[in-house]
């Protein structure tokens, strides 16, 4: 129970953080109406390639003689550049079907 | 420059917050879009080139450039070739490529801590490093399957007491990670790939029986799944913008889930237990009696002498890639003078949204695009409902039949109409494998044929009329 009352205090800005966040996504997204969803779900997932970070944080630190984890990190790096690069684009692609048409207006 | 990074990384926090809300209006959307990316790129930038270690001076900086390059090629390349249709598998392995990261970064800072087993390791320490670790290989292996299934490579699998034995895998994980971290002080890393073994189990057992119809709602779970990773990682490295992102992603993702799963009628927890889809309550009533097919030449003139007519489009439009000869017909329709709408059910197609992206593709008008509980007080006035590739959403079983699997569904009324007909390539099944009665209606027709051919000939017949 002391480690639990401990790692609370000494996390507690975090918790806060973590809390105050939940509220935001769900915040966000329960008033979205349901064209968007799509989207939505894949510029989420662009943004959880945020992961990178930690990808290149890991990268960053290994040993230069630790050949294991400079392999495992470089196919994090990469993996996790994947997931951003691509999250975005594709997201970009679908969105920009929805650009206002210049011309035509109701037919 | 601690300093420095510090505010690229509050930058690229309030990026992602305030790119997800312009992501909720489409617009501005695609803006919303930039706005995250930007944030991304600010939040990356200052990794790579403000910390107070400077990364600039240690050999590793160019593996982390180059595989970054390589990285953004190959991403750019996979994200820009892609057929609209097939965005949903896109997003399935973009979200499988984020959870992999999570998991490799777990691995290797495991490889640090087994190979100083005389350190003591905190809790707060082991956890974020353990939950990385499986949620990441969980949210890998289950996006790869989600990828397979979404493309047709990957059939269902599912067996009596599944859902036990998935519970009891998930047991199974939490007791190797806490053996792992017992056994932290020996030495050796036996319980720490056991652990990883199962949550790869728990990945495939995870979504391998759940039906195609279901995937939209295990790629949204698995894509919070990833954020929840990408945030464990956050608390490890206690780094804010990604625990704000991942936090952000986990939440946002699940409530998405959620609306999905109303929309479909499924509970949430039945999917996570891998229930969903598993039909376990029957096929529902058999249905008996004749379908009626009807030739184009039909359908055109009946089209043509209506005055309202409602297109209702399904995973078969996009399959065939036939929203083009779609936008079309509903020109010369159009220009008939005929009203000409469209229906869009929140789940038709792979992804909610998936037919507007799509639609919206080939210059369709955002606003004759209609949500499902607007147009379904229309159907009754409507002359023809044309059905392009879309099945279980229009299955009036969903409201009459309480044996069926997708009973209280809600779906599109279109039983409603004046003539209904069905655009199919046979009289196969939809998603939740079941019979739909309407085919069999009096009022219903059947053209059967891709719906891409099947629409240009009703294009051809028309113009000809």
């Amino acid at each position: 129970m002391e480690t639990i009352f401990e790692f609370i205090g000494s996390n507690i800005t975090y918790i806060y953080l973590i809390g105050l966040m939940v509220f935001v996504g769900i915040e966000l997204i329960s008033h979205v109406p349901s064209v968007l969803h799509t989207p939505l779900m894949s510029g989420a997932n662009a943004i959880h390639g945020v992961v990178l970070i930690g990808a290149i944080i890991v990268l960053g630190k290994s040993e230069t003689t630790d050949y294991f984890s400079i392999v495992v990190g470089f196919i994090g790096v990469f993996v996790g550049t994947l997931n951003v690069i691509g999250g975005f684009v594709v997201t970009d692609r679908m969105l920009e079907m929805f650009k206002k048409k210049p011309k035509g207006g109701k037919s | 420059m601690q300093h420095l990074m510090e505010i690229c990384y509050l930058i690229g926090s309030f990026g992602f917050i305030i790119g997800l809300k312009l992501m909720g209006q489409p617009d501005s959307a695609r803006k919303g879009n930039l706005v995250a990316a930007f944030g991304m790129g600010m939040a990356v930038f200052g990794t790579l080139f403000l910390d107070k270690t400077g990364f600039a001076v240690i050999p590793n900086f160019g593996y982390i450039i180059s595989a970054i390059l390589l990285g953004t090629v190959v991403g750019t390349l996979m994200a820009k070739r892609v057929q609209m249709t097939a965005m949903p598998e896109m997003v399935s392995i973009f979200n499988g490529m984020g959870g992999l990261a999570a998991a490799l970064i777990s691995i290797i800072e495991w490889q640090e801590i087994a190979h100083h087993p005389e350190i003591e390791m905190p809790l707060g320490h082991y956890i974020p490093i353990i939950a990385g670790l499986i949620i990441g290989t969980i949210s890998f292996v289950g996006s790869i399957i989600a990828w397979g299934k979404l493309n047709g490579k990957i059939g269902d699998f599912r067996f009596a007491g599944q859902q036990y034995i998935n519970a009891f895998i998930l047991l199974v994980i939490i007791v190797a990670a806490y053996f792992n971290f017992t056994h932290i002080a020996d030495g050796g890393s036996l319980w720490f790939y056991i652990t990883m073994a199962v949550a790869i189990i728990y990945g495939l057992l995870f979504v391998f029986p759940i039906g195609g119809a279901d995937m939209p709602v295990v790629i949204s779970l698995l894509n919070s799944f990833t954020g929840v990773a990408a945030a464990c990682g956050g608390f490890l490295y206690s780094n804010n913008v990604m625990l704000m992102g991942g936090v952000l992603v986990g939440s946002a993702g699940t409530i998405l889930t959620v609306v999905m799963c109303k929309a479909m009628n499924r509970s949430l927890m039945n999917v996570l237990i891998g229930m969903a889809g598993s039909n376990s309550s029957g096929s529902g009533a058999a249905v008996s009696g004749s379908a009626r097919e009807v030739q184009a030449t039909d359908v055109a003139i009946m089209m043509k002498y209506a005055s309202k007519v409602i297109i209702v489009p399904g995973y078969g439009l996009a399959v065939a890639q036939a929203q083009h000869v779609c936008h079309e017909l509903e020109n010369i329709l159009a220009e008939e003078g005929i009203d000409v709408k469209y229906a869009i059910h929140p789940v038709a197609g792979r992804m909610p949204g998936h037919m507007n992206v799509l639609l919206a593709e080939s210059n369709v008008e955002y606003d004759k695009l209609i949500e499902m509980e607007h147009i379904n007080s229309e159907f009754p006035t409507t002359d023809v409902v044309l059905v392009v590739g879309a099945n279980d959403v229009v299955n009036p079983a969903a409201k009459t039949d309480p044996t069926s699997p997708i009973y209280g569904m809600p779906i599109l009324d279109v039983e409603q109409a004046k003539q209904i007909v069905v655009l199919k390539r046979s009289m196969k099944s939809g998603y939740a494998g079941i019979e739909n009665a309407l085919f069999f209606d009096p009022k219903c027709g059947m053209l059967f044929g891709d719906a891409k051919d099947s629409l240009q000939k009703l294009v051809n017949e028309v113009k000809s009329l």
